[in-house]
């Protein structure tokens, strides 16, 4: 460890963690994490960053440890890794300041949820007028009576590729600190693994979730709502190809590939979202860190909000509710957009890249 | 809610593998069980907790272990490491029904590694629990609760009433206050007494404070002690204990499997007057490891130092507690707090009598030193390359061979050869029977897992008769 890396205390905590498993390697059948430790004697900064970005937070090694609290060595490895995942998400953040956003994560995304759904319901409030919020529109542009078609797009795409921009840039900040080195295969079996969620199998029988017992429950819901999302999003891209490649204006049919598209992936993000909330609250809390909690539940109700909204926005289009729905469901999409960079959602690039790494030395 | 005003139909004592084998079998069959553990919840399963895994006979390849392991392989390995210090009925019964147990411990929940390669090289014949003993504990005391076993924490048996071989009740403090229960049979299922330190006095005197004790603290031997002064036959050498050496700064209870260091064959090891003792090299470190507990609790002191050097450091796993590390063999004598001038020629006398030789870190190979006492016999390499490291060891217990006697149906035996009425037992507090001394990786599970079966099947039978 070169003498001038910072150490934090959850640094230091996870580091004293990791020395005492690694005289252990009783947990080694449970995910990558042990196999990638025992291939190290010493563990830097960057090893641990590495390690914790690594480990699914499955819990099974917190049920099988012989030197879980009480005992006095504490080892509580998912605890420990939950907190320098969150440092390295702040460490990398960018623009840098924004990294001082993990610190209260929780606090900051409902916050930025507050603000933008706010910020557009009084602005559609303002410069509309109430007959337009509250008439009844249907066929083609009917969304954009209510909102302009260009304030729509252009706020979206901006904030979007913001999202993008600065997600890539902590992703690509994050792979150069951790000194990984890969080729296209490990990148090809990373990619597996993350889609899979391989490393919440905790060996097969899936992970310690809500309790001491055994289940997929976890990780099917994280499929629902992973898949849900992307389901969403490729609504949203075909929904693109419709307007400007042929001309198609929406709402479309029920039966459209975006609303068909939309909808499924709403229904699924819904289910995933709602089931994890409450495997939280159901969960055992002495693995769990509570400082990243409240950063956890708010994405999952943010991500629950634009899939309810969404939802709800197509029931009740024809109706004179649509107006008002919308700005709502476009708030919070906006929201989510915005917090995405700043979030619990910068998990699932850091992962997949800790995968690679982890393919790449094997 | 546990009644304990009823009368059960077996009362398990202890906590550990043995104990919920016993207890989840004897339910399987029918019977109303309550076990009684003594630690609390957190700490429950006695030294089964640093366990992890199972040795287990086998004619075929299967899931979780590769190649055969033969009755007659296995009994060979036995009647060696004993020394002849068993019963070769008992041991041959155990190893041919430990051919049977994986299926049935898979359907109560435990889980398996698939078959290990790599440095442990045990992948043949034993079977590696996933996530170790606790993880297996944790299938077994939620297999045991689905089925209906009453279980109770911090609950200490602390006296049976025995009456002419037949066990009337059980006094017993729980959370604290004191209980009496009442059972049809009783399953022993309590383990040795190597957390007893005052027990352990009578034979090692004030040595034992410098013992580590590995495992849990609740293995105080009281059913075991209160049993052989009610006329249960003894069994297994009272004096002797298995251990290991590891780290002298463990805690001295508990500390598992950690605190071991695997430091010795490529180090010299000298004890408290920087002299070496023994041939650090005589064979590889899996067949020697467990006699250096003992050598070292026989040395001034009960305290050993590993000296090695740089070129050395990396062919050992990793320790919990880092190594101490010095320039020059007299810094690291000094860090070590002995003789400096006795350890520089202590090493500097052993670096004289290195041959050469072809170095093989991963079998016997050809360095050895001539002409020092005692030789070092394999993967002697001169101490010269610096930096220097060094870890303090002390011997580690891992549990003691006295125990009561038992017959093929784990019913425990009297001092008179009767069998008793109503006491069976399972586990360490039985396995002086099979494993009278020395020790073979994963055969206390095993013992444990058979007897438990044994003795749960034979109490149930015994109860609803």
């Amino acid at each position: 460890m070169p003498a001038t890396e910072m150490t934090t205390e959850a640094m230091a905590d996870a580091r004293r963690n990791m020395e005492i498993c690694n005289g252990c390697r009783y947990c080694e059948g449970f995910c990558a994490v042990f196999p990638a430790m025992q291939r190290r004697r010493e563990f830097s900064g960057a090893d641990l960053d590495h390690l914790a970005n690594l480990c699914h937070g499955c819990q099974g090694c917190f049920h099988a440890c012989q030197y879980a609290p009480p005992h006095p060595w504490g080892i509580n490895v998912p605890q420990a890794f939950a907190v320098v995942r969150a440092e390295s998400y702040a460490a990398h953040a960018w623009p840098k300041p924004m990294g001082q956003v993990f610190a209260r994560n929780g606090t900051l995304v409902s916050l930025l949820t507050a603000i933008a759904v706010t910020l557009v319901l009084a602005l559609a409030g303002i410069l509309q007028s109430g007959d337009v919020m509250l008439a009844t529109h249907t066929g083609p542009g009917a969304f954009f009576a209510v909102i302009p078609y260009g304030v729509m797009v252009w706020t979206a795409s901006a904030a979007f590729l913001y999202a993008l921009l600065a997600l890539a840039m902590a992703t690509a900040s994050y792979w150069r600190a951790s000194g990984g080195k890969a080729r296209p295969i490990h990148i090809a079996r990373a990619i597996h693994d993350a889609m899979t969620l391989k490393n919440l199998g905790g060996g097969g029988d899936g992970c310690n979730y809500p309790g001491e017992g055994f289940s997929h429950v976890r990780r099917w819901l994280h499929h629902a709502m992973a898949y849900g999302f992307l389901l969403c999003f490729a609504a949203t891209s075909v929904a693109t190809i419709f307007h400007h490649g042929l001309g198609w204006i929406a709402p479309y049919s029920p039966i459209s590939l975006p609303v068909l598209l939309g909808t499924i992936g709403g229904i699924l993000m819904l289910i995933g979202t709602t089931g994890l909330l409450w495997l939280k609250v159901l969960a055992d809390p002495a693995p769990l860190a509570r400082a990243v909690l409240g950063g956890e539940y708010a994405m999952l109700i943010l991500l629950a909000s634009v899939a309810k909204t969404g939802l709800l926005l197509l029931l009740l289009r024809a109706t004179p509710l649509m107006g008002w729905l919308l700005a709502l469901h476009l708030g919070f999409v906006l929201a989510l957009f915005l917090a995405l960079p700043y979030s619990k959602f910068v998990h699932g690039l850091f992962r997949t890249a800790a995968l690679i790494r982890d393919h790449g030395e094997r | 809610m546990v009644d304990l005003t009823r009368t059960y139909d077996v009362l398990v004592i202890g906590g550990g593998n043995a104990a919920v084998c016993a207890a989840v079998t004897a339910r399987e069959a029918g019977a109303t069980v309550l076990l009684l553990e003594h630690a609390p919840k957190h700490f429950r399963g006695g030294n089964s907790r640093h366990t992890r895994n199972f040795r287990g006979m086998h004619t075929a390849p299967t899931k979780v272990l590769t190649g055969a392991y033969l009755e007659d392989e296995y009994w060979d390995d036995l009647n060696r490491v004993t020394g002849g210090h068993t019963d070769e009925a008992l041991a041959r019964m155990t190893i041919r029904v430990s051919a049977e147990m994986t299926p049935w411990m898979e359907a109560c929940g435990v889980r398996f590694q698939p078959a290990l390669s790599g440095t442990l090289s045990l992948s043949r014949t034993n079977a590696f629990f996933l996530g170790g003993g606790k993880a297996l504990l944790n299938a077994y005391y939620a297999t045991a609760a689905r089925l209906g076993v009453d279980i109770l924490y911090d609950a200490e048996v602390t006296h049976l009433h025995v009456d002419d071989g037949f066990v009337r009740s059980a006094d017993i403090t729980y959370r604290g206050f004191p209980a009496t229960v009442t059972a049809r049979c009783v399953v022993a299922a309590s383990g040795g007494f190597q957390a007893n330190l005052d027990w352990m006095r009578k034979y090692w005197g004030d040595a034992v404070d410098n013992f580590v004790i590995r495992g849990t603290p609740y293995a105080k031997g009281r059913v075991l002690r209160d049993l052989l002064d009610q006329g249960v036959a003894p069994i297994g050498d009272p004096t002797q204990f298995h251990a290991v050496a590891l780290d002298a700064r463990s805690p001295q209870f508990d500390g598992g499997i950690s605190t071991r260091l695997d430091s010795v064959p490529f180090s010299i090891v000298v004890n408290r007057d920087g002299q070496r003792f023994y041939d650090e090299g005589e064979d590889v470190w899996p067949k020697r490891y467990a006699i250096w507990g003992r050598l070292i609790a026989q040395q001034p002191g009960q305290i050993a130092y590993s000296i090695c050097d740089a070129k050395a450091f990396e062919l050992f796993m990793p320790s919990v507690y880092p190594a101490l590390k010095a320039d020059s063999i007299a810094e690291l004598a000094h860090k070590m707090g002995l003789d400096v001038a006795t350890v520089e020629k202590t090493v500097a006398d052993y670096n004289a009598a290195v041959q050469p030789g072809r170095f093989d870190s991963s079998g016997l190979d050809e360095c050895r030193t001539e002409g020092i006492t005692p030789p070092k016999t394999h993967w002697a390499r001169r101490i010269e390359e610096g930096p220097f490291y060094g870890y303090p060891l002390r011997p580690g217990i891992t549990f003691t061979y006295l125990g009561v006697k038992v017959n093929e149906n784990a019913r425990v035996l009297m001092a008179d050869g009767k069998p008793s009425a109503n006491l069976f037992a399972s586990g360490e507090i039985m396995a002086g029977n099979i494993l009278g001394r020395g020790y073979l990786a994963g055969f206390g599970m095993t013992i444990g897992t058979v007897f438990g079966r044994i003795a749960g099947r034979e109490a149930a039978r015994h109860a609803r008769n």
